[in-house]
């Protein structure tokens, strides 16, 4: 493991460690022997370039590959402070995905109202309170900061949204769920620059309420939006450490090729 | 500067080339026009035989030695109950088949088998059907020859065409929305309950309605199975005035359908059944016209609140 120095004021708890994780689709090796940290409440940015796997370590979090066969993972992701292995093979994916919530590249909200689309991970854990229901419904459309735009609508279709809005609607549902790490694809590369900045402002005021890992094609937005960055290529961790640091003076020749963009 | 193009050939050029597109365009009208003109003037000849037999009374009344008091009540009923049969065993089996394979089953040899003969099922002769079902149905169930056995025979018969159908409707959702789906903790049923059913229901609704279509024309497998042509009752009510008040003598009783009333009437010698017979298939097309017609409005007004 890289180490990292200790510029931030608080101290810094790990929320979940990367052990020796290597990742299948069937015969070919994606992800290789990665060794990480993810530190409580803060953001840690997955940069690389494109099939460098780290898309593939994201949905190795909350366990997405279980949806389809021939996937194997070897090796450890324990989640902190219970210290559960989450890809241990007696650990229910279900299980994770309810600690873990994920945001996707393209928005994907259900067409249902946005009323529904927000309640639904309530609903699947058995929530059928309409107090609590409405409650939560408004506390997660406020966090991703869509309460002012949708409060006189909630129940219109969610498709009637903009591409923008329907994104942090899409966080609304990750967020309601009051999940213990929220995990964003390349949660901008669908969306217009104003959109992009939206979202981006909105990830900087979420990591006081939750760890965040994001994967991102776009360097500017790591440097923006990250405390911590890995960069990943073909399949292996390359470099771990404050996004400062990363960006700035660069342990690896390889990082320092691909941030200054001689490579990539 | 360039010099001047030779306009003069390029559009001699473009000239002959869209003779080729207008000869293609007036072969494919000329195909469409085949097809579309030869219903068009079966529909219209029936229609001028049939029209001036439709009154009130033939719809109420039963079949008759005399043409011109015969009706094609019992067919008419017959065919909506066994319709109804059809729709309550076909969807279900159907629907849950096709979530079935398309969520649940392994991608292995085994679910390849079955998806290779369920295609090849929508392809087998309707009297194969009716075969099966006089064997089974009628004798070794002991049915009988009754508005069961026909209901059963034709949900059988649409059964591969609302799976398909639902298959279709299922593949059409993005992995996106399951992906959301299950992201949030959902369990495989919480996904097919809460997502897959209700969005492909406009699809699936489309193709029960298309393969009911089908089979209220069917004749042959009916006809197999011991449908009688000449029906002067109706089925036993479902609804009584005493407990328990529902019945379902109906589904034992015997009954006749809309095209075995009018292959009786075309095979008497007299014109004036033939004439009933025209009437009948009039009423028989409309039938099937008005379900596709409501096919295409449910999927229309269902797809308005979905989009992808």
């Amino acid at each position: 493991m890289v180490a990292v120095s200790a510029q931030e004021a608080a101290p810094v708890v790990a929320k979940a460690e990367v052990r020796g994780l290597n990742f299948y689709y069937s015969d070919f090796h994606a992800l290789k022997a990665i060794d990480m940290p993810v530190y409580e409440k803060k953001v840690t940015a997955l940069i690389g370039p494109s099939g460098c796997g780290k898309s593939t370590f994201l949905r190795s979090f909350n366990r997405m590959h279980d949806l389809y066969p021939g996937n194997r993972y070897e090796g450890e992701i324990r989640l902190f402070p219970d210290d559960v292995n989450v890809l241990a093979p007696g650990v229910d994916p279900i299980e994770v995905r309810m600690r873990i919530s994920m945001v996707f590249q393209k928005p994907n909200p259900f067409p249902k109202s946005i009323y529904e689309n927000v309640a639904y991970g309530l609903r699947v854990r058995g929530e059928s309170r309409r107090v609590t229901l409405n409650e939560k419904v408004e506390e997660a459309l406020r966090s991703a900061a869509l309460w002012e735009e949708v409060k006189e609508r909630l129940q219109e279709p969610a498709f009637n949204l903009s591409g923008g809005q329907q994104q942090r609607l899409c966080i609304a549902r990750a967020l309601a769920t009051d999940p213990e790490i929220l995990l964003f694809d390349e949660p901008t590369s669908a969306l217009d620059p104003i959109a992009t900045a939206s979202i981006e402002e909105l990830i900087h005021d979420l990591k006081n309420k939750v760890t965040i890992v994001i994967v991102t094609h776009n360097m500017q937005q790591a440097a923006r939006v990250s405390d911590y960055t890995a960069y990943m290529y073909l399949g292996e961790l390359i470099e771990f450490g404050v996004t400062d640091e990363i960006f700035i003076k660069p342990k690896k020749k390889e990082t320092e090729d691909y941030i200054t963009g001689r490579f990539g | 500067m360039e010099a001047a193009r030779d306009l003069g050939a390029i559009r001699a050029l473009i000239a002959k080339h869209k003779r080729w597109d207008m000869i293609f365009g007036l072969c494919g009208l000329l195909a469409l026009m085949i097809g579309v003109l030869t219903f068009a003037a079966l529909f219209v000849d029936m229609a001028i035989d049939g029209i001036p037999r439709l009154n009130w009374d033939f719809f109420t009344s039963f079949p008759s030695r005399k043409p011109a008091q015969a009706g094609i009540l019992s067919a008419w009923v017959g065919s909506s109950l066994v319709m109804l049969v059809t729709a309550f065993f076909a969807v279900p089996l159907g629907v849950a088949a096709g979530i079935y394979l398309e969520e649940y089953a392994p991608k292995n040899w085994v679910t390849d088998v079955i998806e290779i003969n369920i295609t090849n099922l929508a392809g087998v002769p309707s009297i194969v059907y009716g075969l099966l079902a006089l064997g089974l149905f009628v004798y070794q169930f002991g049915f009988g020859q009754s508005v069961l056995s026909a209901g059963l025979t034709l949900a059988l018969l649409i059964l591969p065409v609302v799976i398909v159908a639902t298959r279709e409707a299922i593949r059409s959702i993005p992995q996106g929305i399951r992906e959301g789906a299950y992201a949030l903790g959902s369990t495989q049923w919480q996904v097919c309950k809460d997502h897959i059913i209700p969005y492909s229901m406009p699809g699936i609704l489309t193709g029960v309605i298309i393969g009911m279509a089908r089979a209220i024309g069917e004749t042959a497998p009916i006809i197999t199975i011991g449908a009688l042509t000449f029906i002067a009752f109706l089925p036993g009510a479902p609804l009584k005035a005493e407990p328990p008040f529902v019945s379902f003598e109906w589904l034992f009783s015997g009954f006749t359908v809309m095209p075995i009333q009018m292959f009786n009437w075309t095979s008497r010698p007299e014109a004036a059944f033939q004439q009933n017979a025209a009437a009948a298939g009039f009423v028989l097309v409309l039938m099937t016209l008005a379900m596709n017609g409501f096919a295409i409005w449910l999927r229309y007004s269902l797809r308005k609140k979905i989009k992808w």
